[in-house]
């Protein structure tokens, strides 16, 4: 087994999730200049709703594809329903304010969420029904499952339906306007609130998709799945730019590699000091050099700001 | 008196672009000490763009500029200040929620040296150097005629006096030259009126002044001195009276108000 | 200057006195009133929030003057403590004296925060506060995975058996007679640590009020103004965090003398948002503030712990809801609701104050100042 190759299929599986999460909170911080802290909550609250109507319907003698089509709708719905909520009661209201407030109810809205799935479902990891066929292929030397592969077409489908969405119809096109000048935007008819609302609602149906991907693959869901997995995807945004949609899908497949590449050679690079366990510390590294170097990101334009 | 001696900022072919956009090109000026030299244009002519490079903020593209002598190139603002161009701000940029006393000591920052060990021990140094701080900060409130107490938030000054502190902030640095981004906006006609003896007054205690203004009976009665900026080019400069006539001035205001 | 009467200022300033020495006896009196009231555990529970209130008023400085949001403070609690037991613990057989190590972890703690501020501080605020988020991650995970191939931290099972903290001779990790009263461990700490509480708020006091204080809340109010006015805006911004980096680590080193053991569980996420919650909630920049967020903050959790069990068990029968969730349930709404209701926090901050009633200084002198620019 090719453990080079293996690492990139691992990377690129791991990357698509990402890259969905990093497109929630490059959407929201392209228009409102924010960074949604609470992201990273609601696609652990796709999972566990996902989770609950998988486990509601497993009775019902549906077939395996069925039962995750409805517990994708739902959960996509749930978690639209939250993202308008979070925006409405956290954001809205502060739009005015000094940007470190609405930073603050974000930090608020996730310890509520967190703690709120603790209580629905508990502390305890549980597993996440295998639904898709998971037989394994040999790809020239590496590992393959179909689990994984459908997360990689998944995502880019998703990917590619949301580009046009953006770059095709009038909606994307309100929504390019508020990003590139709100008032300008307002000005021309543009309902600003409703854009805002949208974008949110489709950030966060993408984080319901990512969620349920992260659950299928590893077959575990947690309440507290989703700070790290957000923090690295905004991670991933940031690396390819933030506010950019394609920067963000790059970012998202660059980020998966980088971890699963580091992951897998890190002990021979450090002669067996550091292991794999030191895998979540490349994307902070990555941040971190990242914002050093380039603060725009890999494909982000440098704006100054204006004095 | 030697011409370079006589000359306290000049510009030569400073040019700054925002991606396609040349919001300065091939500017040259200079400014002598002691005048008052105004900068007008219409609207997104770079007239602060030029006040940005200047005071560092920006990074000019081309050209270089030297001031008091010296060539700056990359330099960060607080190095501008430091060698003495003090500035103000046309979208006003005070410290909302400091008092106007406050606003005008901050001024005082690169002039004093009091640090961590000083302000914790409040030694003799430090205590006479806070005193004095206060105290200058005091006369120049009183200096650019602000009659709200001293204590008031920045942001609950009118909009003429947070125009007026943004000017004694600026005064608080020590500057050679000091640069006004349209300190007039917004004011009436007794406002400007005062506001036109202040800079005389601040002229002849031997400050040089950059005015940006489109306020053309202020640049007419004040300046010694007008350039005119249009599309980012130095179209013309002299006396106010001339650039008045000038009928590329007059073109660029397509008739309007310098006409 | 308003003219007040002689006797109505010597007034003002003999209640000023009593309110003092009301004060300090309170604080004096304090640990043996909760031991007999409350319990011995309550009174750890006071030392905890002292160690807080010190770490809140360390991050007041980065956050509440600089305007910087360090979401990962706790980190340097962290280098400050693991500093102290690894210098004083059988871990590797050291146990050098308190006076040596705690300085040293406060030291440590300042390098680390110099470390990362000097690339970072350059970064709009929101970035800041990730990479600062991601940069306490970093501390926790290395603290998790140090102890092999070569043990140095321990790992997840932390390090025990930590030395009390000792002056000279006198240990505070056993109880004492002093002047006829019997003091426990718990409440010598309490002493030493109101005593470094108070010093913390004094050298903060100080600050605020200085040149460089100043410097600190124009950075905050404007950068780009403060940079105009001739602030070398990132050397100050290092300072602050320099400053807070200090704070941190020297309360780090008491935490981990105090509790005799430490593990990086101590040291998550949800510790580094807790202090933030405190500064904020209590009031950015507004000392007592910050001390009010401290002390509600900790205090209110262990009420609602030892409180919100038996009230549910008294109305419904049994624990509903686990009150350790519930605890943080109630953190996450105040946040919310606290920036969205007021947002400059629970008590406002002198400048607030001073909006109010704007009218107590300064009738003007002469009107004819003359400016003198070559001064
Ligand atoms: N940071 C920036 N990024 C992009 N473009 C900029 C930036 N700053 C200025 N510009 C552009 O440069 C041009 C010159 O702007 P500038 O503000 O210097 O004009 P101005 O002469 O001061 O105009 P006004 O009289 O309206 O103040 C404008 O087209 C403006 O949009
Ligand atoms: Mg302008």
């Amino acid at each position: 087994m090719d453990i080079l190759l293996q690492q990139i299929v691992n990377g690129l599986v791991q990357g698509s999730v990402y890259a969905l999460v990093a497109l929630g909170y490059t959407m929201v911080y392209g228009i409102l200049g924010l960074i949604n802290f609470a992201h990273g909550e609601v696609v652990m609250v796709g999972a566990m709703v996902a989770l609950t109507m998988t486990q509601l319907l497993a009775a019902s003698g549906l077939p395996p594809l069925v039962i995750l089509l409805i517990a994708l709708m739902t959960s996509a719905g749930v978690c639209m329903a939250l993202g308008y909520g979070i925006e409405r009661i956290a954001y809205r209201p502060l739009r005015n304010a000094p940007r470190l407030a609405p930073l603050i109810t974000a930090i608020g809205v996730s310890i509520v969420l967190q703690n709120l799935a603790m209580m629905f479902w508990g502390r305890e990891y549980h597993a996440f029904p295998a639904l898709l066929p998971h037989s394994t292929h040999m790809l020239a030397g590496a590992v393959i499952n179909d689990v994984q592969i459908i997360i990689v077409l998944v995502a880019l489908a998703v990917m590619a339906c949301l580009l046009l969405l953006v770059h095709r119809t009038r909606l994307g096109r309100a929504m390019r306007a508020v990003a590139e000048n709100p008032s300008a935007a307002a000005l021309m008819g543009v309902n600003i609130n409703g854009v805002i609302s949208v974008t949110f609602m489709l950030g966060s149906a993408l984080a319901a998709v990512a969620g349920i991907m992260v659950s299928a693959n590893y077959g575990i869901v947690h309440y507290y799945m989703g700070a790290i997995l957000g923090l690295k995807a905004f991670t991933a945004a940031v690396l390819g730019g933030i506010g950019n949609l394609r920067g963000a899908m790059l970012g998202g497949l660059l980020l998966g590699l980088i971890e699963s590449l580091g992951a897998g050679y890190i002990g021979d690079l450090s002669g067996g000091f550091f292991g794999s366990n030191y895998q979540d510390v490349f994307a902070f590294f990555v941040l971190i050099i990242v914002l050093i170097f380039r603060p725009s990101g890999l494909m982000g334009e440098r704006v100054a700001e204006r004095a | 008196m030697t011409a370079a001696n006589n000359v306290l900022l000049d510009l030569s072919g400073v040019g700054k672009r925002f991606g396609g956009l040349a919001a300065l090109s091939d500017v040259s000026l200079h400014i002598r000490r002691g005048e008052i030299y105004g900068l007008i244009g219409p609207n997104g002519a770079g007239k602060t763009t030029l006040f940005n490079v200047v005071t560092g903020l920006y990074q000019m593209d081309d050209g270089q500029f030297t001031f008091d002598g010296i060539a700056y190139d990359r330099c960060k603002p607080h190095v501008l200040a430091q060698a003495g161009i003090a500035r103000t701000f046309q979208n006003i940029r005070l410290f909302a929620n400091m008092s106007a006393l406050e606003n005008v000591m901050v001024g005082r920052h690169l002039r004093t040296r009091a640090g961590i060990w000083g302000a914790l021990t409040r030694n003799a140094g430090a205590r006479a150097e806070e005193r004095a701080i206060v105290k200058r900060a005091r006369d120049l409130l009183h200096y650019v005629g602000i009659a709200s107490p001293h204590q008031t938030l920045a942001k609950h000054l009118s909009y003429g006096e947070q125009r007026r502190l943004e000017i004694a902030r600026a005064l608080a640095t020590d500057p050679k030259l000091l640069a006004l981004d349209e300190p007039a906006a917004g004011m009436n006609a007794t406002e400007t009126e005062s506001l036109k003896a202040l800079l005389q007054t601040i002229r002849a205690s031997g400050v040089t002044v950059l005015l940006i203004e489109h306020d053309v009976k202020l640049i007419l009665g004040l300046c010694d001195r007008v350039a005119v900026l249009d599309y980012g080019r130095k179209i013309a400069e002299g006396v106010p009276e001339e650039v008045r006539r000038n009928p590329a001035v007059i073109a660029a205001y397509l008739g309007g108000e310098a006409a | 200057m308003r003219n007040v009467p002689d006797s109505l200022l010597r007034h003002d300033k003999r209640h000023a006195w009593i309110a003092f020495a009301a004060l300090a006896i309170m604080l004096l009196a304090l640990p043996f009133a909760t031991d007999a009231l409350l319990g011995r555990g309550w009174v750890r529970i006071v030392d905890f929030a002292l160690l807080y209130i010190m770490l809140a008023l360390g991050l007041n400085i980065v956050v509440g003057y600089a305007g910087l949001l360090d979401l990962g403070y706790i980190a340097f609690f962290a280098v400050g403590a693991y500093c102290y037991a690894l210098l004083g613990s059988p871990q590797f057989g050291l146990h050098w004296p308190f006076w040596i190590v705690l300085p040293l972890g406060a030291l440590l703690a300042c390098v680390f925060g110099v470390l990362l501020g000097a690339p970072t501080l350059k970064l709009r605020g929101d970035y800041l506060a990730i990479v600062t988020l991601g940069f306490g991650e970093i501390i926790r995970i290395f603290l998790n995975n140090l102890n092999a191939p070569v043990n140095i931290t321990n790992g997840p099972q932390g390090i025990s058996m930590i030395d009390p903290v000792r002056i000279g001779g006198f240990s505070l990790g056993s109880t004492h007679e002093l002047f006829g009263l019997t003091f426990p461990s718990v409440h010598l700490y309490y002493y030493l640590f109101l005593c470094v509480t108070l010093l913390v708020i004094f050298v903060s006091l100080r600050l605020e009020d200085s040149r460089i204080g100043r410097a600190w809340m124009a950075i905050r109010e404007d950068e780009v103004a403060a940079e105009a006015m001739g602030i070398n805006t990132r050397n100050i911004k290092l300072l602050a965090f320099a400053m807070g980096a200090t704070f941190g680590g020297a309360a780090g080193g008491l935490f981990a003398g105090f509790q005799g053991f430490i593990s990086p569980e101590s040291f998550g996420l949800t510790e580094s948002v807790m202090i933030v919650c405190m500064v904020v909630l209590g009031g950015m920049g507004n000392i007592r503030g910050v001390v009010l967020g401290g002390v509600l903050l900790v205090l209110l959790p262990e009420a609602l712990r030892h409180g919100a069990g038996p009230a549910q068990h008294a109305l419904f029968g049994k624990t509903l809801i686990d009150p350790e969730s519930l605890r943080m349930l109630l953190f996450g709404l105040a946040l919310i609701v606290v920036m969205l209701v007021r947002p400059a926090g629970l008590w406002p901050s002198t400048q607030r104050r001073r909006e109010l009633s704007p009218d107590e200084d300064v009738v003007h002198q002469e009107q004819d100042t003359v400016y003198d620019s070559s001064k």
